[in-house]
């Protein structure tokens, strides 16, 4: 892989003693679309948060994020800070509970480019006019003075994408990012950010529960489940030949498009308990292969270049 | 005899903007007309704002319509209240997205499931619990879960008992309102599958609205697009999807992320959704339409029905168009 951006290293999570995070190792490279898929719980934003020390303290962190030559985890607040919002930018489902309501949308993206980018006043407004008009807002001159409620969820989603940009971030972390948001609206915001990744060869990480919106965005697809990275990939393998039976299954649940209709194979039973979790494969009590070898926690094996998963039976 | 119909119907809302702005109509629901025939399913698909809710609520008759008429296996609908209208309510139920919003925090599952069977009056104690117990198994909910508190059940098994106490009353008509939008993937194929299995067990008609293109052709025999108010699209699933008609569909149905290669070009439409209130003049979709001509500002397209008999209000579609085209 060229030169890591980021790299995980077995980050683990737990609140109150009872585990979020599982261990995760995961890397991503300068300018690359990574995806991040699971369930509810399967610890794909936990990741994030943990990484950019934003969980509360009772969250007890262990492991490593190095974000170049810097040891996030543990690192002093002034350093966070300047990581926070500037080096990695993060934006979230709900665009309307991230921005501030009573400050006008423009005044909310000038304190960003201000706290980090040092710039003075007319500069700060300027420049946020030129992000309006990156993220496609109709004239940006007039909306920089509106208040969120004045704008929809598809435009105060692109002020939250304006707002991440002002930092001229080299990671741009988006946690759900079009979830809440109606299909056309979908497509733009995927649209714009499929263009600003490529322009400012900035890295993506997107997390999402819909297969179909990584396989549209990213090169590459990482499969949470449980609190652990189960199977890793290039985005076309990962869907050709998906080799975790938690992945198999996500994909036959996934209703088609096209031709004919066929009976759902729903994954039965539901995700653990992360208190309750069982002995080894945390999939295991629902894995219609699962055997006594799968009580031991599988490690990663690797069945082609750049695809790895944590099953044993995976290279039967 | 269609066991449900909507002809024509219209809803319109009174509002306000701000506190001392002027009222003004908006037209949720713009004349449309459905049937659904028992024990098949209409999907009803469209994005927020569309009117497909409140084309629930007629269906239910939870609203009377402005305009038009709702009838229930031929009659008029009763109005929201009445003797007539509680007792039809035995025949129609309504399931919605948030199951834990839809039930009774206090009581317990098998409570909650019974409770309709207490206000329809049917069965002895004994009968009523014996028809729960009957209900759970159906729904896929194990016996010990009947004594747990909602908030002791996971969002899918939630559901599923929200599912148990629609069906308690045995009814005729389903409405569910985004049954599946908060259920995980996984959970979500199991509650597709059970209710498509129900249907088959019971004959029960559905309406299924939902903004999820996938789920609306997994489950619908006909399917209806909405958009501000109006239907633009009504026809088979398969043959909707795959060949979509009306503009707003294409972009629709482009919009879908799927995995693996994409089949159509994606159509990006520019510009918001539409606001209600604010209902462009002609076809209300042409400000967004990338094949609208003069026409489609000033006049209204009408339902046509097609070669392939599905229904299009769309002038690009309409037969002299097409000849000339």
């Amino acid at each position: 892989m060229a030169e890591a951006l980021v790299r995980l290293r077995d980050l683990q999570v737990r609140f109150g003693g009872v585990p979020a995070l599982r261990g995760v190792d995961l890397e991503i490279a300068r300018g690359e679309a990574i995806g991040l898929v699971g369930e509810s719980g399967s610890g794909k934003s936990v990741t994030w948060l943990a990484s950019l020390g934003l969980l509360p303290p009772t969250a007890r962190t262990t492991g490593s994020v190095m974000l170049g030559d810097t040891e996030l985890l543990g690192a002093a607040p002034a350093t966070l800070d300047d990581v926070r919002g500037g080096r990695i930018a993060m934006i979230f489902q709900d665009p309307a509970t991230a921005l501030n309501p009573v400050q006008r949308v423009g005044r909310q993206v000038v304190e960003a480019l201000q706290l980090h980018r040092g710039m003075d006043e007319a500069a700060a407004w300027a420049e946020a006019k030129r992000l309006f008009e990156l993220v496609g807002i109709p004239d940006p001159a007039r909306r920089i003075q509106v208040y969120p409620h004045e704008m929809s969820g598809g435009q105060n989603q692109r002020v939250m994408i304006a707002m991440a940009l002002a930092g001229q971030p080299e990671l741009l972390v988006a946690d759900e990012p079009t979830t809440a948001l109606d299909a056309t609206i979908q497509a733009q915001i995927l649209d714009l950010l499929r263009r600003l990744q490529a322009e400012l060869n900035m890295a993506l990480v997107l997390i999402s529960h819909d297969l179909g919106v990584v396989a549209d965005m990213c090169s590459r697809v990482a499969v949470m489940y449980a609190g652990r990275i189960v199977e890793q990939a290039e985005t076309a393998n990962l869907f050709e030949h998906p080799a975790h039976p938690y992945t198999q299954g996500l994909l036959g649940a996934l209703p088609d498009m096209v031709g004919p209709r066929r009976r759902l194979s729903a994954i039965p039973g539901s995700v653990p308990e992360p208190w309750n979790l069982p002995a080894g494969c945390a999939f295991g009590p629902r894995c219609d292969r699962h055997g006594p070898d799968c009580d031991i926690q599988p490690d990663f094996v690797t069945i082609a270049p750049g695809h790895v998963t944590a099953c044993v039976r995976a290279a039967a | 005899m269609s066991l449900l119909e909507l002809r024509d119907a219209a809803q319109s809302y009174t509002t306000r903007r701000g506190l001392l702005g002027r009222a003004s109509q908006v037209r949720a629901v713009d004349g449309i007309s459905l049937h659904v025939e028992p024990g098949q399913t209409l999907g009803v698909v469209g994005e927020s704002g569309c009117g497909k809710s409140t084309t629930g609520r007629l269906m239910l008759g939870l609203e009377r319509p402005s305009d038009g008429t709702v009838l229930f296996e031929g009659q008029p609908m009763p109005a929201p209240g009445t003797p007539e209208w509680r007792h039809l309510r035995r025949r129609m139920q309504l399931v919605f997205q948030d199951p834990l919003g839809a039930m009774d925090r206090r009581l317990t599952i098998a409570q909650q499931v019974e409770e309709p069977l207490i206000i329809h009056g049917i069965g002895t104690a004994e009968e009523r619990r014996a028809r729960v117990a009957q209900l759970l198994v159906d729904v896929g909910l194990r016996a010990d879960q009947a004594a747990r508190h909602p908030h002791e059940l996971s969002g899918g098994q939630r559901q599923r008992a929200v599912l148990a106490r629609a069906l308690a009353t045995d009814p005729a008509l389903l409405v569910c309102d985004e049954p599946v939008s908060a259920l995980d993937v996984s959970i979500q194929a199991q509650v597709v599958n059970m209710l498509t299995d129900l249907q088959a067990a019971r004959g029960i008609a559905m309406v299924f609205i939902s903004h999820d293109l996938k789920v609306v052709r997994q489950v619908s025999h006909r399917v209806a697009v909405m958009y501000l108010g109006r239907i633009v699209e009504q026809g088979d699933p398969e043959a909707l999807f795959a060949d979509p008609i009306h503009p707003y569909t294409q972009a629709l149905v482009s919009a879908i992320p799927v995995p693996g290669p994409r089949r159509i070009k994606r159509i990006v439409l520019t510009g918001d959704p539409p606001n209600p209130a604010n209902r462009p003049t002609g076809c209300a979709f042409h400000p967004r339409c990338q094949m609208a001509i003069s026409r489609c500002a000033v006049e209204t397209p009408q339902l046509l029905t097609q070669p392939d008999g599905r229904d299009v209000a769309c002038h690009l579609s309409e037969p002299q168009a097409r000849m000339a085209a």
